[in-house]
Parts: C-alpha cells; sequence; structure tokens
C-alpha cells in the first residue's frame, strides 16, 4: 500500500494551456527547447566542433556532390530551350509524326526533367537525414 | 474598341445569379476558416507561422496556390491564347524553378529562420542594415504583386458582374483580405490557399477534359487545330499563324533568355513563397512539401496547353481580343465549352485565386515590417511588451491592404499592370536571391556584400524595367489613353525582361561588396550557421496544440 498522500490544494494549472511560444510569462526555469531563441540555443552547441566533425564533413560532401551537378545540369538542360527556340527556330518547328513540334516536345520534356531530377533528390535526402540524425545522436551520447 | 467590347460585357451580363452564388460560398467558407483560426491559439508562432504545424501535402497545396496566381491562370492562358508557344515558355519556367528552390534554398531557410526570409540573412551578418533592406526589398516585391492582382480582380469582377463596378470589386477584395490577414493569420491564409488551390486545380482538369473532348480526345487533331489559326493582326491584316512555332510575341533571342533567368531565378527569391516553409514542423516536411507542390504545379502548367492553346483554336484570338482580351480567354473558354454555369464556376475560382495570392502577399508584407523592420530594426530584436509583434504585424496588414485598394482605384482597370509581376520576379531574382545563396553557400559573405546585392538589384530591377519597352512604348493613337505604356518614348533597353542584366549585377555586387570588406564576426559564425542549416540543430519547432 502506498502511503497515504497529503491534503494538497487543488491544482491551479488550467487544463487549457496558451500557446507556448508567449508562455514564458507563465513559468521560471530552463525553457524547453522549442522556447529558446537561436542566440540562446549556440550557447551550448560545440559547433565548431561538429562542423570540423569527419561526420559532418562527410553529410556536407554527399549533399555537395549530389546538388552541384545536379542544378547544373538541370539549368544546363533548362536554358537549352530559350537558346535553341531563339536561334534555331526552323530546327524547333519540325513536326515529329503528325502532333506536336520538338519545340514543344522539349518544353514539355522540361517538366519531366525537373520531376525526375526532385525524384532523385528525395531519395538521396532520406540517407542525408539519417546521417544528420546519427551526427546529433553521436554528439548527444558524447 | 469600346463598341467591340460592349456587346459581349451585355451578354456576360446575364449569367449573374450562378456566378454570385458560388463567389459567395466561396467568401463563406474562407471566413468560416478565419473564424475557426483566429479562435485557435494566438501568439507568434502562431500568427506568423501557423504554429508550424501544416503538413507536408498541406504546405504543397498551399505553396502551390500561392504561386498560381491569376496572373498564372487568366495570365498565361491568355498569353498562349494570343502569343501561341512563348506563352508557354513562362509555364515551363515557373516549374522549373522550384528545383532552386528544392535544392538550394527551401531545407537551409526552415532550419536556420523563424519567420521571414531576412532571418537567414540576418543570421551571420549585421543585422540592422541587412533586415532593413530585407524588408523593403518584401515590400516591394508584394505591393508590386499585389497591385497588379488588385488591378485584375476588379476587371474580372468588372466584367464578370457588371453591375458591380470596379471601385466596389477592388475595395471588396481587399477588405475580405484584410479580414483574413488580421484575423486569421497565416494559418487562415494558408487553408485559404489550400481551398484555392483545389478548387484551382479541379476547375484546371475540368476545362481541360472539355477541351480534349472538343477534339474527340485525339492528340494529334488537338494539335493539327493549332497549325492554321487565323487572326487579325494589329494593322488589321489577316494573318493564318501555326501557334506552336515559337516568335509569335519575342522577336529577339536575348528575350527568350531574359525571360527565362526571371523566372527560374526569380521563385526562390518571392518572399510569400519563401516563408511557407515556416510553417511546416521541420526541414524534412519543407522538402516535402516542395515535391507536393512540384506534382501539382507541373500538372497544372502541362494542362496550360489545352485550355491555353484550346482557346486560341475553339474561340480564336479576334474572339478573345473582342472579348475582354487575354485575361478572360479561359473563362470565356470554359463558356463556349461548358456553358453558363461552367462559366461561372470558372470565374468563381478566378476570383477565389485573386483572394488567396492577395492575402499570402499581404501576410508576407506585414511580417516582413513587424518582424524585420519594427522588432528588429527599431526595437533591437526585442518586444517590448509581449504580443506587440503580432499587434505590428495586425496593423501593418491593415495598412497595406489599404494603401493596396487605394493604388488599385487610383490606377484604374485598364492600366498596363501585367510587367508588375514581371518585375516582381526580376527583383526577386536580383536582390534577394544572391544575399540568400551567398549567405548559406559562402563563408565569406558579408554585410557589404548583402546591402550591395540587395541595393543594385532593387536598382537595377527597376531602373531597367522603366527604360524596357514594357514601360516606354511610342503607342499608336488608337490606343485608350488610360491602357497607353507610362513613357511615350522609344525604349532604350530592347528586351521585355530586365534580367539578363539585373539578375548578374545583383550577383556581382555581392561578390564585390562582399570582396572589399571583411566580417570576421559574420565567418567566425559560419560553422553553426552550416550545421545548423544541414542538420535542424536548434531550428524553430511546432507549438503543441
Amino acid at each position: 500500500m502506498p502511503p497515504e498522500e497529503p491534503h494538497l490544494p487543488p491544482d491551479p494549472t488550467p487544463i487549457v494551456g496558451s500557446a507556448p511560444d508567449i508562455s514564458s510569462l507563465t513559468h521560471r526555469g530552463p525553457k524547453p527547447s522549442h522556447e529558446r531563441t537561436a542566440a540562446e540555443e549556440a550557447g551550448d552547441v560545440d559547433w565548431a566542433g561538429l562542423a570540423a566533425s569527419e561526420r559532418f564533413k562527410d553529410l556536407l560532401r554527399a549533399k555537395r556532390r549530389f546538388i552541384i551537378p545536379a542544378m547544373l545540369i538541370s539549368i544546363l538542360y533548362y536554358f537549352a530551350l530559350p537558346v535553341l527556340v531563339g536561334w534555331f527556330p526552323d530546327l524547333m518547328k519540325k513536326k515529329i509524326g503528325d502532333g506536336a513540334n520538338i519545340a514543344y516536345l522539349f518544353a514539355l520534356s522540361q517538366f519531366f526533367m525537373a520531376w525526375i531530377v526532385a525524384g532523385i533528390y528525395v531519395a538521396k535526402a532520406g540517407a542525408w537525414d539519417r546521417a544528420a540524425a546519427a551526427l546529433l545522436h553521436h554528439r548527444s551520447e558524447k | 474598341m469600346l463598341s467591340a467590347t460592349s456587346p459581349a460585357i451585355a451578354a456576360v451580363s446575364t449569367t449573374n445569379p450562378t456566378a454570385i452564388a458560388m463567389f459567395v460560398g466561396f467568401v463563406a467558407a474562407t471566413l468560416v476558416i478565419t473564424f475557426y483560426s483566429a479562435r485557435k491559439s494566438s501568439g507568434s508562432s502562431a500568427y506568423f507561422a501557423a504554429g508550424r504545424r501544416i503538413t507536408g501535402w498541406q504546405n504543397g497545396l498551399a505553396v502551390a496556390g500561392d504561386y498560381m496566381s491569376a496572373a498564372s491562370f487568366l495570365g498565361i492562358a491568355g498569353m498562349i491564347a494570343l502569343s501561341g508557344y512563348d506563352g508557354f515558355l513562362y509555364s515551363v519556367g515557373f516549374l522549373v524553378a522550384y528545383l532552386v528552390v528544392l535544392l538550394v534554398v527551401a531545407e537551409p531557410l526552415r532550419n536556420a529562420g523563424k519567420y521571414t526570409m531576412a532571418d537567414v540573412l540576418a543570421y551571420r551578418l549585421k543585422p540592422r542594415p541587412v533586415r532593413a533592406l530585407a524588408a523593403l526589398s518584401t515590400i516591394t516585391v508584394s505591393t508590386f504583386y499585389m497591385i497588379a492582382q488588385m488591378v485584375g480582380a476588379g476587371s474580372l469582377v468588372k466584367v464578370l458582374l457588371p453591375g458591380i463596378g470596379y471601385n466596389v470589386a477592388v475595395c471588396g477584395v481587399g477588405v475580405l483580405m484584410i479580414v483574413y490577414v488580421v484575423f486569421g493569420g497565416m494559418l487562415a491564409t494558408t487553408w485559404v490557399q489550400i481551398v484555392k488551390a483545389i478548387l484551382l486545380m479541379s476547375g484546371s482538369v475540368l476545362l481541360s477534359v472539355l477541351v480534349m473532348s472538343h477534339f474527340h480526345f485525339s492528340l494529334s487533331e488537338f494539335f493539327h487545330s493549332l497549325t492554321n489559326i487565323s487572326y487579325h493582326d494589329k494593322s488589321g491584316a489577316e494573318v493564318t499563324k501555326d501557334f506552336l512555332t515559337p516568335g509569335m510575341k519575342f522577336k529577339n533571342p536575348l528575350d527568350f533568355i531574359s525571360l527565362s533567368m526571371a523566372l527560374v531565378f526569380g521563385t526562390a527569391g518571392l518572399p510569400h513563397i519563401l516563408v511557407r516553409f515556416y510553417t511546416v514542423p521541420d526541414a524534412k516536411t519543407a522538402r516535402s512539401s516542395v515535391v507536393w507542390a512540384m506534382a501539382l504545379i507541373g500538372f497544372f502548367y502541362i494542362m496550360t496547353t489545352f485550355f491555353g492553346f484550346g482557346a486560341a483554336s475553339v474561340l480564336g484570338p479576334d474572339f478573345i481580343g473582342r472579348n475582354g482580351g487575354g485575361n478572360m480567354a479561359a473563362p470565356q473558354l470554359a463558356r463556349a465549352l461548358g456553358g453558363d454555369v461552367f462559366f461561372a464556376f470558372i470565374s468563381a475560382v478566378a476570383f477565389a485565386t485573386i483572394l488567396a495570392v492577395v492575402a499570402g502577399l499581404t501576410i508576407s508584407a506585414s511580417t516582413s515590417f513587424a518582424h524585420d523592420f519594427f522588432t528588429n530594426v527599431i526595437h533591437h530584436g526585442k518586444e517590448r511588451q509581449p504580443g506587440e509583434e503580432v499587434r505590428v504585424a495586425r496593423i501593418t496588414a491593415f495598412v497595406v491592404g489599404a494603401a493596396s485598394i487605394g493604388l488599385a482605384i487610383a490606377l484604374g482597370p485598364n492600366a498596363n499592370v501585367a510587367f508588375l509581376v514581371g518585375l516582381a520576379f526580376a527583383v526577386a531574382a536580383s536582390a534577394n536571391l544572391p544575399a540568400i545563396v551567398f549567405s548559406i553557400y559562402w563563408k565569406r559573405f558579408n554585410t557589404a556584400g548583402a546591402v550591395a546585392s540587395l541595393i543594385v538589384g532593387l536598382v537595377a530591377s527597376i531602373g531597367i524595367i522603366i527604360i524596357s519597352p514594357t514601360i516606354m512604348t511610342i503607342d499608336p493613337p488608337s490606343v485608350a489613353a488610360s491602357a497607353r505604356h507610362l513613357i511615350q518614348h522609344a525604349p532604350i533597353f530592347p528586351l521585355e525582361n530586365p534580367g539578363i542584366i539585373s539578375i548578374p549585377l545583383g550577383f556581382l555586387a555581392a561578390i564585390v561588396g562582399t570582396l572589399l570588406s571583411r566580417e570576421p564576426s559574420a565567418e567566425a559564425r559560419f560553422d553553426e550557421f552550416v550545421v545548423r542549416a544541414n542538420t535542424g540543430l536548434g531550428a524553430e519547432k511546432a507549438t503543441s496544440e
């Protein structure tokens, strides 16, 4: 049998709380993480150490290895459209089959290019999310 | 000109009851949303960022809703209907631009910022000059964009519901947008966008299906019908053109390049799009919301093929020119293929589109003023009383709304304001994008670079557009006084869009400004910034219910 609880006054805290981002007036003590400002939070993190860690450098390298070429290729592919349309109109006018011309089909292909690049990015980003989570986990263990 | 349009307006005026019922239905739904949003918990993060609890697909719809403005739906349809293939280039650029948002900007922005675009710039740099200029640029872009939408709304309602005058329509749109933003904040604005995006997508799908059924669901029949479209050009001569051939609007190849640059680099600097990424819980959701947005936006702009080219083929450019011009091409097409009820539906969708977009612009402008300028520039980053920032934002929203109503009424229904959207993209690409990209990726970047890019980008975009054919053109005497170009002079800059000059200038200014000065404090904080941006450590969290 647990010892009998002493008779406490009823808890005055309202059941419906106000939004946490203005509630700093209503409670003291260390702020929960979602209330801390960037400056407050920066204080307890060894940013330089994290930035210099091999795990983080690997993450950045992996991101760069994909993002820079992917961005360059899609921008080149995209600007090929105005260049071809502007300077080679006769080529672009050619009909393919009995439907649209090259200009239209090349423009249409841009939509699929954008979707494909976005799809590959999202597939890759899953691994980066895991790497970032592992990095933060590793840090909190130390 | 007037005598040619008035019979069409008279014919349109018979469709009132359905159109009015649909307008009223949409407005009622949005007011209910606003009421419920206003009752939810208050506080800065709730007001400015919807508590950061919007999910990926919801934010995807909201981003798409913010982006597919009346300029897209009505403007692009009209541009394709009147200028063929060249108009479709806008559609392509509008989607590809999201790759820059997805790969370069969205996640670091979400991880390192709080409420505005300037948060990311101010992270490492001296906050006051950077925030002051970023707020100026945000408010400039939003106001340009908004006036174009308001004038469009007024003209649309004037044609659809002739009983309601232009001024009344502009006031109505303005008052509604103020109500959404002042009372409902970001949560209401987001849900208005979501409802509108769903309406717009369904309207566009229906319209596209009707166009294809007109061509017996045969793509080759559809494309064949575009190869020989006859109409009368400006001089009155009859011409026959293949609408799939490039070059009907732009004669100079550099025009294609300049437009493409502004479109593809502008989106990632549009403040009202960027603030949407603060409404989601984390960077991963920001990413998935861009992907949702890309799916919707891409699908929508592919459909402009059907209702843009379809309008050219089914109605013909002459008919469109006589019946309200390019902006009315999509509604007129709906009327021709789906009858008066569908016409009323598409018109209500267009109206909903305008209303939602102006609300999104108002909240981004007022957030930037309250958070960047009032709290951080004037009061050095401290709220003197809790809730002051939100109160200032509400007052700003009211002022911005009232000012837009005033400007739209002063400009009048025939004002030539389509260039304002192009200008907004040019400013976003030339002033905002260099500052955002360099502050995320370049350690050496400093306050001088950011200030230089914001000032040079803003001034160059506006300056070049003033001397370009969009503002500086000698109109033939037959053009009505109110629709004339603002400066009657031969254009000094030959291209329609300033991007090809102003964007490199903005980037160059950022680089030169940076290299001319050193800021050790900015470089010292780069480690912190880059860890935050790439891991989400310390990022602003969602608030609990």
